[in-house]
């Protein structure tokens, strides 16, 4: 049971995939412009990481390990699936907020946090409930980080920022100090 | 005219256009793999090599694939190029490998390639497209070259291993870790804003002369 | 710009058409790029542990793959996947020196892999080389990276077990001076090596009855190629 707690937690905080693995970059710098966007996003991309953690580790261990060199081209495969079904299924319960989400949605696709996930849990050799918890623990982590984030650029938006500092240069110095800040998580980790 | 068109394809990639610093594309492996200069390097022709080889297909065949299934078809394409890559690298140099750990798998979601093939190598003729994909890898390379240099130097007092400062000098961590990654991208992107502005000034300057002595 | 003529929406079955076609052009590349590196990425594994296995037993010139079956330590030409491996070193004529012992465990980031040199006459651990780890830069790294710390591990009594002491404690010969800053790290490798002894030294024969040297090995990387 400690186990598997720190599965979530460490993946949740610890190793945070956005601050301390560097996944999920694209949309964290990319869309953390609108607090309600991100959190919408943020809800999508969990959903997808955690079908896309079982789905992932179902497959490589059934099938992949007879063919290693194949696991790349079919997580990639499952994921546009992912994407292609939930996109699907916002659109029939909820074509506003389709419409809201626009281009993020098949964005996912390539949000490396995604695949991320299947890759480590392979390196890392959980089994189903473990990477299950990942799963959800990376996606929980990448949508708090994304949401904060976001609160923060919207605060930028509207401070006084030097010229050449605004947009990309300021967003990566805030993300560095929130990189610094979830450092200090990792006294969760004792031996 | 055509030979100009092409050189220009590939020359906008370096700088104006550059997918790091410009675009903010491709952050991903930017930062991961950054901790040092022969990473950055090695992550950087790796990106190359599927970049400039997905343009290549993606653009002789565009004619050919549906637009439907084109995303797919590119990531197709794309996630065949990195498994390539994958395996010549753990073959020819597994150290290096080693130290790209997942990133090298990861290539397939750099936003970088994937916008190229829908933007520019779906739409263009094979020479102007494979053109734009080597102006764009070579960038890629600059950028990782840059953000890594500075970090080894700072986090490690060394480049490629060689170590540049005496026994005396106290590394700075932090630029190893991941904050440094983002403190030193955000800085230096702040100098490439910064000198983007200037060359508009001096050339804005020049146009006013210009204008004026007419 | 040349986009293609936009006619009537293609069918279903030349969509489905296109992505068989793409993901069967794509696997054969990635077969073919597979079993075209796979003896280069063979023969390099075999070259890092065999080098692993010199390096941490000095002396050692030979090396084959022991495995436990049916209470005893057997040689065989290829472990099975999953079976846990031991390795003995001999010297060029073929005398036991000892085995290296390949272990694993959770360090403060992440798995570390490892092998030991341990010599069973003297119940010694006379080496140890850091396979794989992912420890802090500058802190944890520093478990292969100081010198001192490797070092300590030439020469380590391992009856009872070792104990990692704060840097600069140590008196007895079972203790390892631990890493400032990096005491988790430290303390992970010594728990890492009690473990796998623990594990192994039921296991082992009497000391002067090891299995010998068996089926000469083609001295270097020569032999056909």
């Amino acid at each position: 049971m400690e186990n598997f707690a720190w599965v979530f937690i460490s993946a949740l905080l610890v190793n945070n995939f956005v601050l301390t693995y560097f996944l999920g970059l694209c949309p964290f710098l990319g869309v953390s412009g609108s607090l309600e966007t991100s959190a919408r996003l943020g809800l999508a991309t969990t959903f997808v990481m955690l079908v896309t953690a079982v789905c992932a580790w179902v497959l490589n261990t059934y099938i992949l390990i007879y063919a290693p060199y194949l696991r790349l081209i079919c997580f990639i495969v499952v994921i546009a699936s992912t994407v292609q079904f939930i996109e699907m299924l916002i659109k029939k319960l909820s074509p506003a907020l389709f419409r809201a989400m626009g281009i993020f949605l098949p964005l996912i696709t390539t949000n490396c946090a995604v695949l991320g996930v299947a890759l480590l849990n392979v390196q890392q050799q959980h089994n189903l409930l473990q990477s299950a918890l990942y799963g959800f623990g990376a996606s929980a982590g990448f949508a708090l980080v994304l949401i904060m984030f976001s609160a923060m650029r919207e605060r930028l938006a509207t401070a006084d920022v030097p010229l050449h500092f605004r947009g990309a240069p300021i967003a990566l110095i805030t993300a560095g100090l929130m990189a610094l800040a979830f450092m200090g998580f990792t006294g969760l980790a004792n031996s | 005219m055509k030979e100009n068109l092409s050189r220009e394809e590939f020359l906008k990639g370096i700088w104006r256009d550059n997918p790091v610093f410009a675009q903010v594309l491709g952050m991903c492996p930017m930062l991961a793999v950054t901790n040092s200069a022969i990473n950055a390097v090695a992550m950087g022709m790796a990106t190359f090599f599927v970049l400039v080889g997905s343009s290549f297909l993606v653009s002789t065949f565009r004619n050919v694939i549906p637009k439907q299934v084109r995303i797919s078809c590119f990531i197709i394409i794309i996630a065949t190029f990195v498994t390539i890559a994958d395996y010549t690298l753990l073959a020819l140099v597994p150290k290096v490998h080693k130290e790209l750990g997942a990133f090298i798998p990861l290539i397939v979601a750099n936003c970088l390639i994937l916008g190229r093939q829908e933007a520019f190598a779906s739409r263009y003729p094979t020479k102007l497209a494979v053109m734009d994909a080597l102006g764009m890898a070579t960038g890629f390379v600059v950028a990782l070259f840059s953000l890594g240099a500075v970090r080894e130097i700072l986090g490690d007092g060394a480049l490629f291993g060689i170590k540049l400062f005496g026994e005396n000098f106290e590394p700075w961590i932090i630029m190893i870790l991941p904050p440094g990654g983002f403190l030193t991208l955000g800085v230096i992107l702040l100098f490439f804003n910064w000198f983007q502005q200037k060359k508009d000034e001096f050339l804005a300057d020049v146009a006013d002369a210009e204008r004026g002595s007419r | 710009m040349n986009a293609p003529a936009a006619t009537a929406s293609p069918s279903s079955l030349r969509l489905v058409m296109t992505l068989a076609i793409a993901g069967l052009l794509s696997g054969i590349a990635i077969i073919g790029i597979y079993e075209s590196t796979l003896p280069t990425i063979t023969a390099n594994k075999a070259r890092e542990l065999r080098e692993a296995v010199f390096k941490v037993l000095p002396g050692v010139t030979q090396m084959q793959a022991l495995v436990y079956r049916d209470d005893a330590l057997v040689v065989v030409p290829e472990p099975d996947k999953d079976e846990p491996v031991v390795y003995g070193g001999y010297d060029d004529a073929g005398q036991f020196i000892g085995y290296a012992v390949p272990a694993a465990g959770p360090g403060f980031q992440d798995t570390i892999a490892l092998l030991y040199g341990y010599q069973p006459a003297e119940q010694r651990v006379v080496g140890m080389e850091v396979l794989e780890s992912r420890e802090t830069p500058g802190l944890g790294d520093k478990i292969y990276k100081d010198m001192d710390f490797v070092g300590e591990f030439k020469a380590l009594t391992i009856e009872p077990e070792i104990v990692a002491v704060k840097k600069g404690t140590k008196t007895a010969d079972n203790q390892v001076d631990a890493i400032t800053g990096a005491t988790i790290s430290a303390k992970a490798v010594v728990r890492i090596i009690n473990e796998a002894h623990a594990e192994w030294s039921d296991r082992y024969p009497a000391p002067g009855s090891e299995p010998g040297l068996e089926a000469s090995e083609p001295a270097d990387t020569g032999g056909e190629q």
